[in-house]
This record gives C-alpha cells, sequence and structure tokens, in this order.
C-alpha cells in the first residue's frame, strides 16, 4: 500500500476509503501474524498503530470530510483500529506465551544433580534415645535428675545398702579413683548414685528420671564397654506399690519398644532395692524375631536406702528402675557390637543420629 | 554352680517328666539365673557303646603312635563282628572297656563320626576321651572304664559315662547363699513345683559328748561362732572315691584329690557347709582357733606362703597356724597319701571377716564364696554325720564316738511384720492367712499378735490384716532376711511376680526440663544443623596428654584425676578438656578413610579439688547432717559440662558447583558463637577477642567472653600440637565451659519497624592491629538508636592504604520506630558512629 505522507493535507481522504482501512486491517493482520518474537512485534506496532500508521491518519482525515459523513467514516475508522489492536494483542497473547514456554525449557536444569555442599550433621543416637526417655518421663510429670560421674564411694554404695565388704561389691567392677584406700571416690557403676543425691537433697514425692554415663572395669569387646549409659528412674511417694513399678515399666516399654510390647519379670537381688527383680521386654521388630530380651533392673527401693537418705520408710515407699541405654539401643536398632557406640565414626551417627 | 538334676532328684519329687524347660523356667521365676540347661544325653547322638579291646595292632611309618584296634561291641553295630577302628591314643590295653561311637553318631561339637580310611586302614568309628564326650577335661588318651564297672560290650555308654544327665548351670544371688547347694535348690524347686523336700539337713546327728574329738579352744567366738569336728579312725588310704561322687564333684568343677577330701566337697555341695580334713596324726598339739598375728606366715594348700594379717582368722596347733579358716588349710596338716586318722572339721564363720580375708589373699575358694554368702549355723554336726558316714562307707575305718561342738551362735532374732506389709508394698491383697502360710513355706516360724506399732499413717488403702503383727523367726539358712523387706520379697517371690498388677503412679505436676537441660539439647541441635556430627568418646586419658596440647607447667588443665586401676594402664588418667577424646576420634574417622570432619561432643571434664583429703566417713542408719554431705561432697572433683568441636578438611565440599572452603580458624569460633546464640545468650554480652592459649595457635585463637569472663576458646590449633597428635594442618577446635554461662535472660521483644531502612555504607581505614570487633562496638556505641544492624562486608587492605593499616567496610542499617528517617538524619547517625570510631582507634574514611 502507498499512501502521501503528508498527515497535514485535509483533502487526502484516500485513506477513509473503506477499501484501504481493509487493506491497512490486513496488512497489519499479515505482518503481525509474521513476527516471529515479542520483540519483533513491538517493532511492527509503530507502523500499524503508532501515529504515522493508516488507521491514525484516516482519523486525521475524517476532518476534512463533510459533518454527514464524519460519523460514518469515524465509525469504520475506530472498527479498524481495534481490529488491528485486537490482532495485536492476540499476536502478543501467543508470542509472549511461546517465548515464555522457550524460556522455560532453556532455563531447565538437572534437579536430580547433589548439593551436599555442607555435609549433614548428626546427634549421636545415644543422646536422642536419652532425650527420648526423658521427654517420655517428663511428659508424666517427671523431673531428670543428673549427679557427678566421679562420685563419693558413700553415694555409689553405702547409702544403697552396699557396705564394704558385701560381695555385691564385687559385682561392680569398680574403677576406684588413686588413691584407691583414701580418695574415697568412684567412677560410679550406675546411675543409681542420682537416687541417692536427689533423696538427699529433696522431699517426696519423688519422680525422677536419671540418664547418665556410668563406668565398669569391663574390658572391650562386642557387647562390653567400660563407659556406657544408664537410664534410672525413681519414685518415693505415699502408698507406692510394686504394681506402680510394672505400670511404670509397662508404658515405658511401650513407649521405646511399641504398642505391642511386654515385660515380665524375674526376682533378682539387688542391694538398694527389695523385693528386687530383672525385668524383660518382648516386642515384634527384634531384628531376629519377637522374643523376650533382658532389659534392665528394678524393685521397691530398700527402707534402708529410705532411711540412709532421711526419709520415714514407715511414712514413704517408692521404687527404682534402671535399664542400659546402650543396650536399648543396640537391641531396638539390632546394632551388633557397643564399639559403634563410642568410637564416634561419622558414619555411624550420621546413619541414626537424626531422629531415634 | 553345676548340677545334676539326678542328684536334686534325691532330696525333691520332682514329676518324673519334667522337662529341662520347664525346670529352667521355674527356677528362674524363684529368682535363680540358669546360665544352661543341658540334657547330656542329647548332646551325644547315635550308638555310643561300651567296648571292649580285642587286639591291638601298632601300626608303624608315621609322626605318632597309631593303634589298629578290633573291639568287641557285642550286636551294638548289627553284626556282632569286632568293630575295626584307628585310635592316636596308647593309655589302654587288651581287655580294657572303652567308649565307641559308632559311625553315624555326633560328638558334642557337632563332630560327626564316619567310617573312613586313614593311616591305611579303614577306620569305623572312633574311640572317645573325656573331653570329645564333653564331660570331662581329660584328653591325654581315651576314656578307659574302671575294672569294677559293670558295663558289658555293646552297653549304651551313656549312663555309665554320666552322659545320662542333665546339668543345670545356676547363677546364684549374693544373697541367697543357702541356694548354692543341692539342698537349697531342692527347697527352692520343691516350691516351684508344690511337691515334698526330704530336707538332708535334717538328718538326724549326735550331738557333742563330753570328750571332744579333738582338743579345740576358740579364742574369738565373734569370728568363728561354733567349731564342731569328728574323727574317722584307721580309715583305708588307698581307698578311691566312688565314681558316682568323682562325676558329681567333677560336673561342679571340682577336682577329685583324695575320699576324705572329696567327701568334705561333696558335702558342702551337697548341704552347703564348707569343711575341712585334717590328718588328725599330722596335727601337733590341741588346737587354737583364733585372729592371727601381725606378719604371721601359713602355705596354703595352692603352695603359696601367704603373710597372714590380724583380721585373719587361723586354726593352729602348737606349730603355730596350719589353716587359713574358712578359705583354705594348710600343708602341714591335709589329709596325703598315707593318711589313717581324718579329723572332719564342720565350723561357722563370719561372713565379713572371711569375705576380706578372701579378697586381702585374693583367695577366691568355693568354700570363701559360701561363707561370704551366709551359712546356715545349724549344720556343722549334720554335715559332720553326713561325711563321717561316707568316709566309714567307703574308706573303711571307725567313726570315733567323741563330738566335739563349741557353739556360741546366737538364736535369731524375730522380725515384726505387719500382716498387711506385703499387700501395702505389692498391690496385691493378701490376706493374712496367705502371708502365713508363704513364709512358712520358706521355713520361717511365725507367730501372730496385735500390731503394737502405730499405724503406718502413709499407707493408703489399708487392707484386710492391717493392725495385725506376725513375729517371723526366719529359718536358720536364711541370713539375708533381716528386714520386713526382706519377708515382703518373699511373699511376692512365691507367690509370683506374674501376679502383680499394672497401675500407673500419677506424678504431682512436673518443672519439665530444667533450663540447663533444655540449653544443652539446643546447643548440640545448633551444631548438628550446622553440619557437626556429636560423638561420645571415652574420657580416658595419657598422662602425657597436657605434653603433647604444650599446656603450660601450671596449665589448671593438668591436676587430672588419676584411676588407681585403669584398664589401659597407657590412659590412666579423666579427661580436663573435651579437645584430648575428641581428636582422637577425628583421628580414628581420619584412619577410616575420611577427610573433611566437623565433630563435637558436649561431657564432663574432671578437676580434681586441690588438697582434697578422704571424705569424711557416713554411716547409713540416718541421713549424713548437711554439713557432713557437704564435707564429703567437697572432695569430689569439679565436673563442669563442657562442648568442644573440632574440624578439619572441607567445611563446604567441592563439587559440580565449584571449589569448596576448607575449614579453619573462622569457623571454630562461629562455633563458638553458635554455641553461645544457642545456649540464649545474648550477642551484646558476648565479647570474642585475640588470645594466647594453649593448645591453639597464638595468632589464631579467640577467647569467648561473656560478661566479661572467658567460657572458652576456638580457632586453629598450634602447628605444634598439631605435628605432636600427627593431625592434619590447620586442624581447628572450639571449646566452651557451658557451666560458666548465665542463665538465659528473659529478653525484651525488639521494635520491628515497618518504615523503610536507610542503608549506608562506610569503609573505615584502621591499623591492622585494631580488632574488627572493637571498630563495630564502637560504630554501634556511635551511631545510637536508629542503627537496626551493622554488617562487615569486606576487608581490605593495599599498598595505597599503607603498610599496616586496612580498610574494613560495614553496611549500616537505620531505622526508626514511627517514620521514615530523612537523608540528613541518617547521614548524622553515620557521621556521630564514624566520629567514634575515629575517637578510638584513629579511623578514617575511605576515600574521604
Amino acid at each position: 500500500m502507498t499512501y502521501r505522507n503528508d498527515p497535514y493535507d485535509p483533502k487526502q481522504v484516500a485513506l477513509l476509503d473503506p477499501a484501504a482501512l481493509a487493506d491497512a486491517v490486513a496488512d497489519a493482520e499479515k505482518a503481525f501474524a509474521g513476527a516471529a518474537d515479542p520483540d519483533a512485534l513491538t517493532a511492527l506496532r509503530p507502523a500499524h498503530l503508532g501515529d504515522r500508521a493508516p488507521v491514525s491518519l484516516a482519523r486525521r482525515e475524517i476532518g476534512a470530510l463533510p459533518p454527514a459523513a464524519k460519523a460514518d467514516a469515524g465509525k469504520r475508522v475506530n472498527e479498524a483500529r481495534r481490529a488491528i489492536e485486537s490482532a495485536y494483542a492476540a499476536r502478543a497473547e501467543v508470542l509472549e506465551r511461546e517465548h515464555a514456554e522457550r524460556v522455560l525449557v532453556a532455563e531447565r536444569v538437572d534437579v536430580t544433580l547433589p548439593y551436599d555442599r555442607r555435609p549433614r550433621g548428626a546427634r549421636h543416637p545415644l543422646s536422642t534415645l536419652m532425650e527420648r526417655i526423658s521427654d517420655l518421663f517428663v511428659g508424666m510429670g517427671y523431673e531428670v535428675a543428673e549427679g557427678p560421674e566421679v562420685e563419693l564411694e558413700w553415694v555409689n554404695f553405702d547409702a544403697l545398702n552396699i557396705p564394704a565388704d558385701h560381695p555385691a561389691r564385687g559385682l561392680m567392677d569398680t574403677f576406684y579413683v588413686d588413691p584407691a584406700d583414701r580418695s574415697g571416690l568412684v567412677l560410679r557403676t550406675h546411675t543409681s548414685t542420682v537416687q541417692t543425691r536427689t533423696m538427699l537433697s529433696r522431699t517426696p514425692p519423688i519422680y525422677v528420671i536419671c540418664p547418665g554415663r556410668v563406668y565398669r572395669t569391663d574390658e572391650v569387646d562386642a557387647t562390653h564397654s567400660p563407659v556406657f549409659h544408664q537410664a534410672e528412674g525413681l519414685v518415693v511417694d505415699k502408698g507406692i506399690t510394686m504394681a506402680h513399678l510394672r505400670g511404670t515399666l509397662d508404658h515405658f516399654a511401650k513407649a521405646i519398644f511399641g504398642p505391642d510390647a511386654k515385660t515380665r519379670w524375674r526376682p533378682h537381688y539387688f542391694p538398694f532395692t527389695e523385693p528386687s527383680a530383672e525385668f524383660d521386654v518382648w516386642f515384634p521388630e527384634h531384628r531376629d524375631g519377637p522374643q523376650w530380651v533382658e532389659w534392665g533392673g528394678c524393685g521397691m527401693v530398700n527402707p534402708r536406702v529410705l532411711r540412709a537418705c532421711g526419709i520415714d520408710p514407715e511414712v514413704y515407699s517408692g521404687f527404682a528402675f534402671g535399664m542400659g541405654i546402650d543396650r536399648t539401643l543396640m537391641v531396638r536398632h539390632g546394632v551388633s557390637d557397643i564399639r559403634h557406640l563410642f568410637e564416634g565414626d561419622v558414619r555411624f551417627s550420621r546413619a541414626l543420629g537424626t531422629g531415634a | 554352680m553345676r548340677v545334676s538334676v539326678s542328684w536334686l532328684r534325691e532330696y525333691v519329687d520332682l514329676p518324673a517328666d519334667v522337662s529341662t524347660g520347664e525346670l529352667e523356667r521355674a527356677l528362674v521365676g524363684l529368682g535363680i539365673e540358669v546360665d544352661s540347661a543341658v540334657d547330656l544325653r542329647e548332646t551325644v547322638t547315635g550308638s555310643l557303646v561300651v567296648g571292649e579291646v580285642l587286639d591291638i595292632e601298632e601300626l608303624t611309618g608315621f609322626k605318632k603312635p597309631i593303634r589298629f584296634v578290633r573291639v568287641d561291641v557285642g550286636a551294638a553295630n548289627g553284626t556282632g563282628e569286632p568293630q575295626e577302628i584307628v585310635c592316636g591314643a596308647t593309655n589302654f590295653a587288651v581287655g580294657d572297656r572303652v567308649v565307641v561311637i559308632l559311625p553315624g553318631g555326633v560328638l558334642p561339637g557337632g563332630f560327626a563320626i564316619g567310617a573312613r580310611k586313614t593311616y591305611g586302614r579303614n577306620s569305623n568309628g572312633m574311640i572317645c576321651s573325656a573331653r570329645e564326650l564333653g564331660i570331662g577335661d581329660d584328653h591325654a588318651g581315651i576314656l578307659v572304664l574302671p575294672p569294677a564297672s559293670p558295663a558289658k560290650p555293646g552297653d549304651d555308654a551313656r549312663p555309665v559315662v554320666g552322659l545320662d544327665e542333665v546339668v543345670l548351670e545356676l547363677e546364684i544371688t549374693p544373697d541367697r547363699g543357702y541356694a548354692l547347694s543341692v539342698r537349697g535348690l531342692a527347697r527352692e524347686l520343691s516350691h516351684a513345683f508344690g511337691v515334698p523336700l526330704r530336707d538332708p539337713g535334717l538328718l538326724p546327728a549326735p550331738g557333742a559328748t563330753a570328750e571332744p574329738a579333738y582338743p579345740v579352744e576358740v579364742r574369738d567366738t565373734v569370728g568363728c561362732d561354733r567349731f564342731a569336728a569328728r574323727l574317722v579312725r584307721d580309715v583305708d588310704p588307698s581307698a578311691a572315691t566312688p565314681e558316682w561322687m568323682r562325676r558329681r564333684l567333677t560336673t561342679a568343677g571340682i577336682r577329685s584329690i583324695s575320699l576324705p577330701v572329696d567327701i568334705t566337697n561333696y558335702v558342702m555341695l551337697e548341704l552347703g557347709q564348707p569343711m575341712h580334713a585334717f590328718d588328725a596324726d599330722r596335727i601337733v598339739g590341741p588346737l587354737v582357733v583364733r585372729r592371727a598375728e601381725e606378719g604371721e606366715k601359713l602355705t596354703t594348700l595352692d603352695g603359696v606362703d601367704r603373710v597372714l594379717a590380724p583380721e585373719d582368722m587361723v586354726i593352729c596347733d602348737d606349730t603355730g597356724p596350719i589353716s587359713l579358716a574358712a578359705v583354705m588349710g594348710g600343708e602341714t596338716s591335709e589329709v596325703v597319701a598315707d593318711t589313717v586318722t581324718v579329723l572332719f572339721e564342720a565350723a561357722h564363720w563370719d561372713p565379713v571377716m572371711v569375705g576380706r580375708t578372701a579378697r586381702r589373699h585374693k583367695l577366691f575358694s568355693e568354700a570363701a564364696k559360701r561363707w561370704e554368702r551366709g551359712v546356715d549355723p545349724a549344720l556343722p554336726l549334720v554335715a559332720l554325720e553326713r561325711a563321717v558316714r561316707l568316709l566309714t562307707e567307703h574308706g573303711g575305718g571307725a567313726a570315733g564316738a567323741e563330738i566335739l561342738d563349741i557353739d556360741h551362735v546366737r538364736p535369731r532374732t524375730p522380725i515384726t511384720l505387719p500382716a498387711d506389709l506385703p499387700t501395702r508394698r505389692i498391690g496385691v491383697d493378701y490376706p493374712p492367712a496367705r502371708v502365713v502360710a508363704l513364709l512358712e513355706e520358706v521355713g520361717c516360724t511365725v507367730a501372730q499378735g496385735v500390731d503394737r506399732l502405730a499405724e503406718d499413717p502413709g499407707s493408703v488403702g489399708v487392707a484386710a490384716g492391717a493392725g495385725v503383727a506376725l513375729t517371723v523367726t526366719p529359718p536358720t539358712w536364711r541370713p539375708d532376711l533381716t528386714d520386713p523387706a526382706d519377708l515382703v520379697e518373699e511373699v511376692v517371690r512365691l507367690d509370683g511376680y506374674d501376679n502383680v498388677p499394672s497401675l500407673l503412679p500419677v506424678a504431682p505436676a512436673g518443672r519439665g526440663l530444667t533450663w540447663q537441660q533444655r540449653r544443652r539439647r539446643a546447643v548440640a541441635q545448633s551444631l548438628a544443623e550446622r553440619g557437626y556430627v556429636e560423638v561420645l568418646a571415652h574420657p580416658f586419658v595419657s598422662p602425657e596428654l597436657p605434653d603433647l596440647l604444650s599446656l603450660p607447667a601450671d596449665d589448671p588443665r593438668r591436676p587430672a584425676v588419676r584411676l588407681a586401676n585403669p584398664l589401659s594402664d597407657e590412659e590412666p588418667m579423666l579427661r580436663t578438656t573435651l579437645l584430648g577424646p575428641l581428636l582422637g576420634v577425628l583421628k580414628r574417622n581420619l584412619g577410616r578413610g575420611q577427610r573433611d570432619l566437623a565433630l563435637f561432643e558436649i561431657g564432663a571434664v574432671f578437676h580434681p579439688r586441690p588438697g582434697a583429703g578422704t571424705p569424711p566417713a557416713m554411716g547409713v542408719d540416718r541421713r549424713p547432717t548437711d554439713a557432713e554431705f557437704a564435707a564429703a561432697d567437697a572432695v569430689v572433683p569439679d565436673q563442669p559440662r563442657h562442648v568442644a568441636a573440632v574440624l578439619t578438611g572441607e567445611i563446604e565440599l567441592s563439587g559440580w558447583w565449584g571449589a569448596g572452603r576448607a575449614a579453619g580458624w573462622a569457623d571454630a569460633v562461629e562455633a563458638g558463637r553458635t554455641v553461645l546464640a544457642a545456649a540464649g545468650v545474648p550477642a551484646d554480652r558476648v565479647e570474642v577477642r585475640a588470645a594466647a592459649y594453649a593448645p591453639w595457635h597464638p595468632g589464631r585463637c579467640a577467647e569467648l567472653l561473656v560478661d566479661g569472663t572467658v567460657v572458652g576458646h576456638a580457632g586453629e590449633l598450634h602447628p605444634t600440637v598439631v605435628a605432636a597428635l600427627e593431625l592434619p594442618r590447620r586442624t581447628s577446635a572450639m571449646e566452651l565451659n557451658l557451666d560458666l554461662l548465665p542463665a538465659p535472660p528473659m529478653l525484651p521483644a525488639p521494635a520491628v519497624s515497618g518504615f523503610p531502612p536507610a542503608l549506608i555504607d562506610v569503609a573505615l581505614v584502621v591499623d591492622e592491629t585494631v580488632p574488627a570487633a572493637q571498630v563495630e562496638r564502637a560504630l554501634v556505641e556511635g551511631a545510637g538508636e536508629l542503627l537496626e544492624d551493622v554488617r562487615l562486608f569486606d576487608v581490605y587492605a593495599s599498598e595505597q592504604l599503607g603498610a599496616g593499616r586496612r580498610s574494613l567496610a560495614y553496611k549500616l542499617t537505620f531505622r526508626a520506630p514511627d517514620r521514615t528517617l530523612t537523608v540528613e538524619e541518617a547521614v548524622a547517625a553515620r557521621d556521630a558512629a564514624v566520629a567514634v570510631a575515629a575517637e578510638r582507634f584513629g579511623a578514617t574514611l575511605r576515600g574521604a
């Protein structure tokens, strides 16, 4: 199409010709269809919708028309312009969409690439298990009690009804602090020491759980370590019976070993409890199939222990229980060698130390 | 204790068809641990038969003597023909009867026997040694049956060699000494199966005679409250121990020595009464039972010369001590090959004395084990009667009519037991009649009376029987029963632990974790989130560790708690810093092929109290006073809880994204800041400053302070330490004392303004010795309230700045809580901030 490049000539009205307008629309549609991307389309805009585009120039010609023809011509021009605008918008939408799709495709990455830029850390599985046990008992209203690992012999033994020359002392292979005959100190052989300290420092009702590190002179092998962990529970209150002990252990077992776990007791001897029992737990997920495994020791606090700690055994009674945390972890997770628990191999903690 | 069921059956009518499993369950149910229950009949399968050696052909040309033997095994092999067997033993002759396992049989340990060609001959089966049969340790030769054995060729050999037994290996707890005997175990089984007991302790035994069996004087009736003795004269010294007795001793792990000694051991196993057999003809003069004198010497039966302590009890004759009482006899008076006059002694010794003597001399004999756990003081005359009968039956001789019995045993003190105490302690309703019946079953004498004690004010739900008191006299064989609680245990033990119901107690409302416990978790969690792996190392360290860590001579981490009996003599000390063991774990991981490691530990370190002596003695009959316990507690080492981290290799790994970043001093310091932040210490109370502190690099060590108190250190380890411990270069570490951190405050909430910030960068040029932390502090103090945040984003040194100078570029964020700041306000605040830095450190604005 050709037209005079003189917008100021009022007599030039050829552009208002319906055929000319139809040509302008057709030209625009064709040009737009030929635009390959949004930028090309944008570049076409001045020619078809700009101030000097045919439809714009046609609008200026309207003034030169007689009044009777103005309305009709105006309507024709507007229609043509709307048609071009609409063609532009339609094409723009298509091109924008196509462009966006191309960009998204172009920006695709391999999302399966690893990004272990900062290796994961981990808690120690014994720590998380101790916390889990603590939380369980805290939920029942207990408090978490702690005590020193190097401990008075009196606290570790005498106060727990294990006199100096009692064979029970020989049962626990004890580390003594040098000089053994004068220091009066041992590495605590059980967390029962915290029982003693708790009863000395507060008055009943006492509901405490005492997780911690204990020591025995066991040479290291697959099932022994001179350092291991126990959790000791102690309750001293009015009217406490062995039935309360059973209820507590049943609850404990189910929380740690699953809802189908069961406990059973075997009479046993501990100087600090009377009556005393060892307790076993049965659970279906055991690595070698459902079975009973030894779990810990328990009993009613020996009145002699209460007396040594200043609690009147005529008024109060209590129960205590203790179990090995390392053993619990090993049984639950099928750990075959206790060395994994203290060697600190990061592969072990990373595998087990994130939850528990 | 190892014992055969057939021996137990002599005294308790066990059901004939009781299985080993049932026996095991019954014993476990009464508190006797069963280590093993082995039916020996099942240990050897197939045909194990008696054979008679018909002829022996010595095969030559081999490195060791080999015999080709033909053995008559009767019709056991199905043919009646002699069995041809190649045998490597030579301790048998033609006519001897031996034990043969025929092809198809399996010996203990899964050792299957077949017919095979060996040493050029066909061997059809095997002639067995005692060890191969699992009935003894003798492997010097094959087992040859005694001539007196009535066994015929072809007979099943199991009953002949004792393989028809069920053997129980039992673990007896220290309170139940009586169960270290057939008598005690039979009693327990009679409880379990509800069957009658024929108590061998009730064997009628004559009492003391006016004429003593031997003149004896007991000078210490505390150490020895009963001493009884009888003589057997004209014993046949060649009399052998009967096979059944020898076998029972062997089963129990006791070696056969001579008939009189074997009898004392047999009676000990059967009744639980340790005894001693003297050769009366080798005793010089009367016997005296007394404490040893300091420095006295005695050669015990094991051939060891022992120096005695004044606490030991000894039996003496005119020559001095001849026996370490209750523990081990002496050489000079022991029964020997030609002994014809045997003096049996059965006494009762103080268990505490015996325990001490056994430990002092490290002599944990079977006798000592029983004394320590308590022996029935009513047994001596019964034991003597049993021993005398056995000896006269199997060794001839005549029992002396004279019986010595010096008896100072004090009667048991009855225990007052409120009849409802078992119910109140156990939570099972035991009617008083049931309590009485159960206590009588274990041998107690029970009398009823009205409780004179005030009713237990603490009792809840007082059950039937309240107010009724039982007067309970425990049996002589139960010295462990001294308190009402002991009787409660007997009631629940016999009634059955399975009957105890399950009931959750209701605790008073708790207070949750303490802030220290919550803090420890938060610290551990934040380090784990930062990539550190938690370890729990053993706290044992070498005395050389302080030197390896280059600790100064007066460093408080040098004095350490030393163990008297460490597992390893190389690591007898307890850690005073977590770093030693933690670096050990780091090295272990490196040794296993890891390269990039970040580890942490939270745990106690141990500092001995200077000049700590022996804690004051405290009894247990009452609570120690606060002052007494505080004095004792003051001896206990200080055991603060530390947190430490170590790191080496790359803390950010290299990968497809680009290069990694090596871990270094800055990461260690940041780990320290992370701990403090997680511990809830507000940042404005934390200070980090340069320090020189072992084992860190003096130019790369920071000390971390809270409220002006040093709480720990972090940075790169000293190159000397790295070399001494053979660690990778630039290994870095952090250690803080968590116990030094103040309680987390109740923090005021910050004013979070919604108005826009004004951001201004300033680059300050300062002397390079001026710590960035102090410059930042100056900016913060100078900028005033409008400063919301300050962040160091660049550190820069160049020639233009001048030697020893550096530029620190900070981004300052200003914001007002109530308005949009004008440029003038922000610039004024910046100028104020810079002015303080300029005043304190001569800082100049770069480019200004």
